[in-house]
C-alpha cells in the first residue's frame, strides 16, 4: 500500500477545507477507501480520518420521513425498528449487503460513494488500461469478461456495474443527498459513464456528503429489496430490485409503483417505464411480466453479461408480485405460479 | 516521505504505545507492533474475516481499519475475550467442543465474530447464523460445526 499522511478532523470545516487538496481523500469507514489503496487504485498522499466526529451520525425518523447523518454506520441504520417499519426496502438493502463487520465499519455517505468491483478497475498492474482510473486509456472490460458488467447505461468507455445496494432502494424512493453545499436528488447524484467514466457523481472536489433525507410515502413503506446473487449471502448482485407498491381499495389495481434496479446498470436504475406502464393496471403475474421487460429496455449484451437481461425483469416481476401478495393475501392463489 | 506517528492504543484493557507509519493496518499493528500474533491475516482485504477484532464492542475487520483510526477506542482480540483466571470464553469451549476447525487458521475471527453475533441476537435459527456468520469464510470447510457451537454458546448465554 502506497505510503501518506494520516490527519484525524477536529471538525467538519477542517476536513472539508483538507478535503480540497488534490490527493486528499475523506476516510470515514475505510472499507473502501483502504481496500483500493492496497489495491493501487486510491493513491492518497493524505488521509483524513473524519469517522471521528460528532453529530453526522444521527437517525431520525417523523411522519414525514428519514434524516440519516453521513457517518451513520449500515448496521446501524438496517437494524433500527422505525426504519425497518417506514422503510423495509432500505432496510433489507443494507442488511443484505456485505458482512456484518463491513456493516459496522461503513457508513452511509461512504456506502453511496463505494466504487465499481469491476475487476479491470481493480487490478491496475495487470491492466493499465481503464478509463476510470485513467481517464483516455481505453476498458479493458470490453472483450473481456463481462458476467457481472453492466447492460445499461453503458458506454463505448466503461461497461463497469454500480454494485451497491442502498443507493437502489434510495433512487426508487426519491430520497435526497445532503452535502455541505447542497441537496441533490439521488438520481441525479450519480452519473451514467458516457464519455467520463471518471466522474462518478456530480461532487465536487472537497464537497462533503452529511446526510440523506428519504420522504415517508405509502409505497416506501410498502417495499421489498430482493437481492438474486451467486451465493446465498456476502456477494453482490447478480440483479437487484427494490420495489414499493400501493393497491387502490380493491386491492388488485395499481396505485403507486417504484422500481429501481441493482447489479445490472452504470448506476443506481430507476424503472420508471415499468412503473408508468402498471400503474392503473390490476396485478396479474403475466402483465406484470410483460411490463417488468421494459426495465431493461435498451439494454446492450456484452457476451457474458447476457443472462442479466432475462434475469432482471423476473427480479423485477418476482419482487412486485411478493409485495402485492403481502397487501392483499387474496392474490396469492392467483399469483401462485409465478411469485 | 516516511515518518512514523506514536499511537497509544487501548488493547484487551493495557495500553500500548507504538510507533508505526501511518499506513498501518490495526491488524499489522496488533501483530507486528503489539506483538499480538492471535488476530490472523488472510486476504488482507477485508473478503475472508480472518482478522476480526472488537472496537468499542462491535466486530470489525482490522485489515481495513487504520491504527491511527483507532486510538481512542477500545480494542479487542482473541487474546483478550478468556477470563482473568485463564478460563476460557464460553464460545471458545463451545468451538473445541463441537470441533469447530480444522486447521485453526479462520478460528480466531470465528471466535471474534461468534461472541459479537451472539451479543447483536442473531442466533434466532441456524438460518440467522449462518447469514450473520457469513463474512467468517473457513477453506477447510468447518461450517456445520461451527454453526454448532455458535448455537450452543447461544444457548447458554440466555440460560
Amino acid at each position: 500500500m502506497l505510503d501518506f499522511s494520516y490527519t484525524r478532523a477536529r471538525s467538519a470545516e477542517e476536513a472539508r477545507a483538507a478535503a480540497g487538496e488534490p490527493a486528499a481523500r475523506l476516510l470515514a469507514g475505510g472499507t473502501t477507501l483502504l481496500d483500493l489503496a492496497k489495491c493501487g487504485v486510491e493513491r492518497p498522499d493524505t488521509v483524513i480520518d473524519i469517522s471521528h466526529l460528532d453529530g453526522l451520525s444521527d437517525i431520525l425518523v417523523d411522519g414525514t420521513g428519514a434524516s440519516i447523518g453521513a457517518l451513520a454506520k449500515m448496521s446501524a441504520v438496517a437494524d433500527r425498528a422505525d426504519i425497518r417499519h417506514a422503510f423495509p426496502a432500505v432496510s433489507q438493502s443494507l442488511s443484505l449487503a456485505a458482512s456484518q463487520q463491513l456493516r459496522n465499519m461503513a457508513t452511509i455517505g461512504g456506502n453511496l460513494l463505494q466504487r465499481t468491483r469491476c475487476p479491470y478497475f481493480r487490478d491496475p498492474a495487470t491492466f493499465p488500461d481503464c478509463n476510470k482510473r485513467n481517464p483516455g486509456s481505453g476498458c479493458a472490460a470490453l472483450g473481456g469478461v463481462t458476467r457481472n458488467q453492466a447492460i445499461l447505461g453503458t458506454s463505448d468507455h466503461c461497461i463497469a456495474t454500480y454494485h451497491g445496494d442502498l443507493a437502489v432502494a434510495l433512487v426508487a424512493f426519491d430520497a435526497t443527498v445532503r452535502t455541505d453545499r447542497r441537496e441533490v436528488p439521488i438520481d441525479a447524484f450519480f452519473l451514467t459513464p458516457d464519455d467520463r467514466p471518471e466522474q462518478e457523481t456530480v461532487l465536487d472536489k472537497g464537497e462533503m456528503i452529511t446526510g440523506l433525507t428519504i420522504p415517508a410515502t405509502v409505497a416506501a413503506r410498502q417495499s421489498t429489496y430482493l437481492k438474486v446473487r451467486d451465493r446465498q449471502s456476502y456477494e453482490f448482485a447478480a440483479a437487484s430490485a427494490a420495489i414499493g407498491l400501493d393497491l387502490e381499495a380493491d386491492g388488485v389495481t395499481i396505485r403507486d409503483l417504484r422500481v429501481a434496479l441493482g447489479g445490472v446498470a452504470t448506476k443506481p436504475w430507476r424503472a420508471r417505464t415499468v412503473e408508468a406502464a402498471l400503474i392503473g393496471k390490476p396485478v396479474r403475474p403475466e402483465i406484470i411480466a410483460e411490463a417488468s421487460r421494459l426495465a431493461v429496455e435498451g439494454a446492450v449484451s456484452h457476451g457474458g453479461n447476457h443472462y442479466k437481461i432475462e434475469l432482471a425483469p423476473r427480479v423485477v416481476a418476482r419482487a412486485i408480485l411478493t409485495v402485492a401478495a403481502h397487501l392483499n393475501p387474496d392474490l396469492n392463489p392467483a399469483l401462485g405460479e409465478t411469485a | 516521505m516516511t515518518r512514523t506517528i506514536r499511537l497509544s492504543l487501548d488493547i484487551n484493557e493495557r495500553r500500548y504505545e507504538i510507533d508505526v507509519e501511518p499506513r498501518v493496518t490495526l491488524l499489522d499493528a496488533l501483530r507486528d507492533h503489539a506483538g499480538l500474533s492471535g488476530t490472523k491475516k488472510g486476504c488482507d482485504q477485508g473478503q475472508c474475516g480472518a482478522c476480526t477484532c472488537h472496537i468499542d464492542g462491535q466486530r470489525v475487520l482490522s485489515c481495513l481499519t487504520l491504527a491511527a483510526q483507532a486510538e481512542g477506542r477500545k480494542i479487542t482480540t482473541i487474546e483478550g475475550i478468556a477470563a482473568a483466571n485463564g478460563d476460557l470464553h464460553p464460545v471458545q469451549l463451545a468451538f473445541i467442543e463441537h470441533d469447530a476447525f480444522q486447521c485453526g487458521y479462520c478460528t480466531p475471527g470465528q471466535i471474534m465474530s461468534a461472541v459479537a453475533c451472539i451479543r447483536e441476537g442473531r442466533t434466532g435459527s441456524d438460518e440467522e447464523i449462518r447469514e450473520y456468520m457469513s463474512g467468517n469464510l473457513c477453506r477447510c470447510g468447518a461450517y456445520n460445526s461451527i454453526v454448532a457451537a455458535v448455537r450452543e454458546a447461544a444457548e447458554m448465554a440466555d440460560a
